[in-house]
């Protein structure tokens, strides 16, 4: 498997290099920060609307309430997405898919698997992958496919350009990009799927009290992702839920008293 | 269950805005929070009010990493814990070395943020740890363009300080992460082998950034 990824790793960076790089380059030189932010949202409300329905798909239903009314806000008010201003009113972007809906109901990773063209995931979630692909919203708007296609590559150029500064920082630090890369998506991937398996339904977090230093070794059931020994000991990492940063401020704000932890809540936000 | 249907009613407020109100710093703050509290505001600050080193000067960058960084982390702890298994068999010369050139990539990594800074609000999460933890981690999300950004701080109690081993950004521990490109290179070139690297991509990191500035 390792030699099948490196080499689609190898065409998927050549590939970058050759086309999609430079394109999104020029983009993002001749297109002014307000549309390309535009652009950003539109898509984004868009992609809200799959979260949502993965929310609701696992049993979260105050991150799908919260993603029904971003997409509600953002739509009406928001001329179709094109402004967030849900953000602004402080209700948060919470990231789902279906690899993590399928991760909830119990499918391990199973290997690491370099997709071609949308880089890292593994066979789990390159199936999640197709699923979000096959049901993106935008095919529900039109049926020109021309017009599809080309809000497809408006997307791909889009999201392309506001990785330039990333990826470029990635090419700087990693020693072998493809291990670099490989563990920070299964570890992110892992942090993600602990999240969304650890919070009760109608829960605003995770139900781990003591953060997440108290659990060291917390690769248990995705450990298997590992597509060479290279990393042998257990990472001890993982953290709270990418998915519900709101409601775990908002719960903290709201109930200092009841927190269950003994632990005083210092939540203090800075101008 | 309770906190639950708190924070559902809790989110029509949310949509009337009423969240812009920011509490205070509490007296009680735990330790290892105002430490990050102290480095995210000098940092921010030094930033804010300096445009080369916003702009990313790695002049500037160093100095600032030297003096407002550079205290409130632990190196030897953060090469160990990338080294991993291995650091025991380095000898004291090697880790001493591993240990500097380790430092020097991440301090190209962190110029490279620098430039991403400016005037974004920092959260700070519930603070939750035993009363004699060692070992802590400070949850914080960075509100950058409306999407909050996970950044945590894993935190080691050193004699009484507080100091930083690693940092989290969206799901990514970053010295965690090195440990399987660390291992990779032991294993084929050994600890000699993992310094040779470090060192060469260092100076080429050095030139880079010299010809930029």
């Amino acid at each position: 498997m390792e030699r099948y990824n490196r080499a689609m790793f190898k065409i998927n960076q050549n590939v970058d290099k050759a086309v999609l790089k430079p394109v999104a380059t020029g983009y993002k030189d001749a297109v002014p920060i307000p549309v390309r932010k535009g652009v950003t949202n539109f898509f984004g409300n868009l992609g809200d609307v799959w979260s949502m329905a993965n929310d609701f798909a696992q049993g979260h239903v105050v991150e799908g309430l919260n993603g029904f009314m971003r997409v509600g806000v953002n739509t009406v008010f928001g001329v179709f997405g094109v402004l967030d201003i849900s953000s602004e009113m402080g209700l948060y972007k919470q990231p789902n898919d279906f690899g993590l809906t399928l991760a909830r109901y119990g499918i391990d990773s199973g290997p690491y698997f370099v997709m071609p063209l949308l880089g890292p995931s593994t066979i789990r979630d390159a199936a999640g992958t197709g699923v979000g692909i096959y049901y993106a919203p935008f095919n529900y708007t039109t049926n020109n496919a021309a017009v599809r296609n080309a809000a497809t590559v408006l997307q791909l150029v889009n999201t392309r350009a506001n990785l330039l500064s990333t990826t470029a920082l990635l090419e700087q630090i990693a020693l072998d990009p493809y291990v670099f890369t490989r563990d920070a998506y299964l570890q992110q991937r892992r942090s993600q799927v602990k999240a969304v398996r650890s919070e009760g339904i109608l829960s605003p977090g995770p139900l781990d009290s003591g953060g997440d230093d108290a659990d060291a070794g917390n690769l248990g059931q995705d450990s298997n992702a590992m597509d060479s020994g290279a990393q042998a000991e257990p990472t001890s990492s993982s953290a709270a839920s990418p998915a519900a940063p709101l409601s775990e401020t908002l719960s903290s704000r709201a109930v200092p008293s009841n927190s269950p932890t003994a632990n005083p809540a210092a939540s203090a936000a800075r101008p | 269950m309770f906190r639950t249907f708190k924070t559902a009613l809790l989110l029509p407020a949310l949509a009337l805005g009423l969240m812009a109100a920011s509490p205070a710093v509490r007296a009680d703050t735990p330790a290892p929070v105002q430490v990050i509290q102290k480095l995210t505001d000098s940092v921010m600050d030094a930033v804010n009010n300096d445009p080369a080193l916003k702009s990313g000067d790695p002049q500037k960058v160093m100095q600032l990493v030297e003096t407002k960084v550079l205290p409130f982390v632990d190196f030897q702890h953060m090469t160990a814990s990338a080294v991993g298994r291995y650091w025991r068999q380095a000898t004291p010369t090697q880790q001493k070395e591993l240990q500097q050139q380790f430092k020097l990539l991440l301090i190209h990594t962190y110029s490279g943020a620098v430039s991403q800074i400016k005037n974004q609000k920092v959260e700070y999460l519930p603070f939750r740890a035993a009363p004699n933890a060692t070992n802590v981690v400070v949850r914080t999300r960075v509100l950058n363009n409306g999407e909050p950004i996970q950044l945590d701080y894993r935190l080691v109690q050193m004699d009484h300080d507080w100091k930083i081993a690693d940092v989290n950004v969206m799901g990514i521990w970053l010295v965690d992460n090195y440990r399987g490109v660390f291992a990779q290179e032991i294993g084929q070139k050994g600890v000699e082998g993992l310094i040779q690297t470090l060192t060469t991509r260092n100076k080429e990191l050095a030139q880079a950034g010299g010809a930029k500035g």
